[in-house]
């Protein structure tokens, strides 16, 4: 009844190729980020911010940046925590080093850098598949965590590898509150969403997918397997590495190279698992799942256990949440392996028959 | 002996095509994997324009044949002529610059997208605007979209799949993807389009469609086709002229004609006693 | 060069325990086609049971030998080992037959999350000690050719004994068994198995439990030497390696990919990390993979990866 697409006729292929193509799908996301520009700022407390809607946006880059690379062309990574961390490194160094360097540029530059390291992790993609090349991007990963740890010249020669940023503007506007954190990261992800859904819909998209669903036969039809697996990695560590920049300069303040490690990545690959593969909307559910399930089970378990009359400390809870979440993915697993993106889209082909059965 | 009957294209030496110079040529092709030999000393050519078909029994070694045109296999002996250029072995990609295309007997279809997108998929030899502009679909990337996307409609229509142009293909029943196989090859406007099997496992109305696609491709734009089929009907209808292979060597050679009163082509098939 | 041999026996015997938790992953993998990257999370189960068990049961019966607590408490975790097979395969695997081999890694990832949790919430996060009657002190080897002879530590060498022998029968249980033959038929293809009456839910019961095996020797061993705390789990990541180094269907691979995992850390350790900056171990093994990987994909001796069109 109110999801019909009667009377909405496309006259032209490029309405056609719209991301929103139904009208009701355009309002709902034009409410949602007027809702995200204008309501959340005056309704959201200090901790919403730091504890959920900050880290869930920043998250979602990354996830959207994995989903790239896993998700559209099928090349699985392991190491993506390591790619976060060159990012914020970087820009660290540019930040530090280079007098009046803008944050954005620094942020930027850190991706790029990412980049690089992620174009030459990626070049082992095209002899190694499948299982293998996750084990090889573990390299990665742990090269990259001895490397920040070690080699004191990229932390300003920190002892332990841990720095920290102060003082954010972006052009002459400070960001120290957490509604100007918030927006800023807003702003970010935004653009970067709007560029990668047009990039997946492109042609280098479906050459990602192409190499993802069969590579011989890709390659048959004229794809060169080594330029799409490349820029895959190339465009994933790119955001992947802003979204780590983001994350160092914006939420963490101070960090040190343990925020980046292996826990981080498998928590990006569950939430582009439990969001969808291949789906940008699906990086956003993953990530607000993976975001707020801790919080949730932090103030529900104790209070649970209280009504049942059992004392929950807080390492249980914290075994507990490993447990729940554990169970959880099987869950997800079990029930949606496509992940909560198909769920959504499931729930929007029964919402157009709604009222109806069939 | 003839049971199916195509409608387009009448018998090919009675239409107005030109059946021209050898386009491709295949010389002393060897293939082995490790101690199993499946192609020993082939050679024959294809001329432009004209319907070739390769046929044998199975396990002959036709779709090995094809996978060595199309650089997926690469033969350890023999080389591949093509309009004058000579290769000891193809690379895929400049196989498909070159204009070859082809369609896979166990259907290579990408199964994570929909028609459209596989069809554009084979578009992307044309597409030329880089990464940046197509992240913010600036004019170039817009324009070319929906050129592409105009000219996949076209095939679209000759297909006759409009009406599951967004649907995944792996939901698709079996006929409709070999049809989206043989788009995606024609998406690329190919000089030569290998097809490999692309009637197996089809009812007679099913065959019927195919023909006629094959045939009207070859009449309308002239794209010379080289076929393998086991449905001797077909080959015999629409076929200028067929290979006979076995056990990986050429036992034919010739008109279908004289292909069919082959003796060693009918005791490759029926077998003979001794 | 006394020095020399010592790091190299060292890195020998360490690389026999990764080669020992390596196997538990071969053999999961061999005859389900699923990566279980629980492994490690099974090794520090199997371990956590194993110490508070052999503490547990003498109290509860109230006797004092050491031994036959040991005894009980390696019975007990093993049955316990093949209860987390059962649950595993009914509540995980038989669920997921059909998904792609990503999912089934996820959902071993899941399943790591969940039994590091389980485990911590049924046996406590202390350290926790094994002591199965393993020699800790040191000796000498060769003191006649060199100075001072060479430090061989005597719990590894047990160890590594022990680890030996567990892979040779691992080995001839696969070639020579009917149900090692019906393992690698399963491992080969899962519906022709089946066709021909291989039963498939039980036999993964069986591995998942052969594995379980593993894990307990393997958490014994490394938890007598280290432990028993969390960081065990963490085991699994060092054997990753080891495992893709000698192909992921091949348990001689394994241990000869340990062996030289275990070297290649050690002497890398000692001679090359000083003028690096220290604690290159941490990524020695999988750089040392990824070069092998580039020139043969599949491992050293994996099966190769053929694409058909």
């Amino acid at each position: 009844m109110l999801y019909r697409e009667n009377g909405q006729f496309k006259t032209s292929y490029r309405a056609d190729q719209q991301v929103f193509p139904i009208t009701q799908d355009r309002a709902a996301i034009g409410l949602l980020l007027a809702l995200a520009v204008f309501a959340v700022p005056m309704v959201a407390d200090e901790y919403a911010f730091r504890a959920i809607l900050i880290p869930f946006l920043i998250l979602s880059l990354a996830a959207l940046g994995l989903n790239i690379l896993v998700g559209y062309c099928g090349q699985v990574s392991l190491g993506t925590g390591a790619f976060m961390a060159v990012g914020a490194y970087a820009a660290y160094n540019f930040m530090v080093r280079i007098e009046g360097m803008p944050l954005i540029f620094a942020l930027l530059l850190g991706g790029a850098c990412a980049t690089l390291v992620g174009v030459l992790f990626g070049i082992p993609s095209l002899r190694i598949k499948g299982l293998y090349l996750a084990v090889a991007t573990l390299a990665a990963q742990f090269f990259v965590d001895w490397t920040f740890l070690r080699i004191s010249w990229f932390t300003n020669n920190s002892t332990s590898g841990s720095v920290s940023v102060s003082d954010l503007s972006f052009f002459g506007i400070p960001i120290n509150t957490p509604e100007t954190k918030y927006l800023f990261c807003l702003a970010i992800v935004v653009v970067f969403a709007i560029a990668a859904k047009n990039l997946v819909r492109s042609h280098i998209g479906r050459e990602w997918m192409a190499i993802r669903d069969m590579d011989v036969a890709a390659a048959v039809i004229g794809i060169r397997p080594v330029y799409a697996k490349l820029t895959a990695f190339a465009v994933s560590s790119f955001i992947v590495g802003v979204a780590g920049a983001l994350w160092a300069f914006v939420h963490l303040g101070s960090w040190e190279p343990a925020a980046f490690s292996i826990d981080r990545s498998f928590q990006l690959l569950f939430m582009i698992i439990i969001g969808g593969l291949g789906s940008i909307m699906g990086s956003f559910f993953g990530a607000a799942f993976i975001v707020v399930l801790p919080i949730f089970l932090n103030q529900f378990l104790p209070a649970a256990g209280a009504v049942v009359g059992v004392d929950i400390s807080t390492a249980m809870v914290a075994h507990a949440e490993l447990m729940i979440f554990g169970g959880l993915i099987v869950f997800f697993l079990i029930v949606e392996p496509h992940g909560l993106a198909r769920l959504w889209s499931t729930a929007k082909e029964k919402l157009r028959l709604w009222p109806f059965p069939h | 002996m003839n049971t199916t009957t195509t409608d387009a294209g009448a018998s090919p030496s009675t239409d107005g095509r030109k059946i021209g110079d050898v386009i491709l040529d295949v010389q002393g092709i060897s293939l082995a994997f490790g101690g199993v030999k499946a192609l020993t000393d082939i050679s024959f050519n294809v001329r432009e324009h004209e319907v070739r078909a390769i046929i044998g029994p199975n396990g002959a070694g036709k779709s090995s044949m094809l996978n060595c045109i199309n650089g997926v296999y690469t033969p350890q002996k023999g080389t591949i002529t093509f309009r004058g250029k000579t290769f000891g072995h193809m690379n895929s990609r400049q196989v498909a610059e070159m204009g070859i295309a082809r369609t896979f007997q166990n259907l290579a279809l990408f199964k994570g997208m929909n028609v459209i997108d596989n069809l554009m998929s084979g578009r992307n030899l044309k597409m030329k605007t880089n990464l940046f502009q197509q992240a913010f679909r600036l004019g170039a990337a817009q324009r070319e979209e929906e050129e592409h996307r105009a000219f996949v409609e076209h095939i679209i229509d000759f297909l006759e799949i409009q009406a599951y142009r967004k649907t995944p293909v792996g939901r698709l029943p079996y006929g409709l993807q070999k049809r989206v196989d043989l788009g995606r090859a024609l998406a690329m406007e190919p000089q030569v389009l290998l097809l490999d099997e692309p009637m197996a496992g089809m009812n007679v109305e099913e065959k019927q469609d195919m023909c006629r696609f094959v045939l009207d491709v070859n009449d309308e734009f002239g794209t010379t086709i080289v076929l393998i089929e086991h449905d001797m009907s077909v080959v015999m209808d629409i076929s200028d002229r067929v290979v006979v292979l076995d056990y990986g060597k050429k036992i034919g050679d010739g008109t279908p004609d004289e292909v069919r009163s082959n003796e060693d082509v009918i005791s490759a098939y029926l077998g003979t006693s001794h | 060069m006394g020095f020399f041999l010592e790091t190299l026996i060292g890195g020998l015997m360490t690389g026999m325990l990764y080669s020992l938790v390596a196997l538990g992953f071969v053999l999961i993998f061999k005859a389900s086609g699923v990566f279980n990257f629980a492994q490690g999370a099974m090794v520090l189960f199997a371990a956590l049971a194993m110490a508070r068990f052999s503490e547990w049961i003498p109290k509860w019966m109230g006797f004092d030998s050491k031994v036959l607590a040991n005894i009980l408490a390696f019975a007990v975790a093993m049955l316990l080992m093949v209860a987390v097979a059962w649950l595993v395969e009914r509540l995980v695997l038989g669920k997921l037959v059909n998904q792609e081999g990503i999912t089934l890694l996820m959902a071993t990832l899941g399943i790591t999350y969940f039994l590091d949790g389980f485990g911590q919430t049924l046996f406590g996060s202390e350290i926790y000690k094994i002591d199965v009657g393993l020699p800790k002190d040191p000796m000498f080897l060769l003191e006649g050719m060199f100075q001072g002879g060479i430090l061989v530590n005597k719990e590894d060498l047990y160890a590594a004994a022990m680890a030996a022998s567990l892979v040779i029968l691992l080995s001839l249980f696969f070639r020579y068994t009917a149900t090692g033959r019906a393992l690698r038929a399963v491992a080969d293809d899962h519906q022709a198995a089946q066709s021909i009456g291989i039963p498939l839910k039980r036999i993964w019961v069986i591995v998942w439990s052969v594995a379980g095996f593993v894990a307990l020797v393997a958490g014994v061993i490394w938890g007598s030497k280290l432990g028993v705390q969390f960081s065990l789990s963490l085991v699994a990541l060092k054997a990753l390696p080891v495992v893709i180094l000698g192909g992921l269907t091949s348990v001689p691979g394994a241990i000869i990919g340990g062996l030289i995992i275990g070297v290649g850390e050690k002497v890398s350790e000692v001679y090359l990390g000083p003028t690096l900056g220290g604690g290159i171990e941490i990524w020695f093994g999988y750089v040392l993979v990824l070069f092998v990987l580039l020139v043969r994909p599949q491992g050293l001796y994996g099966e190769k990866i053929i694409d058909r069109v």
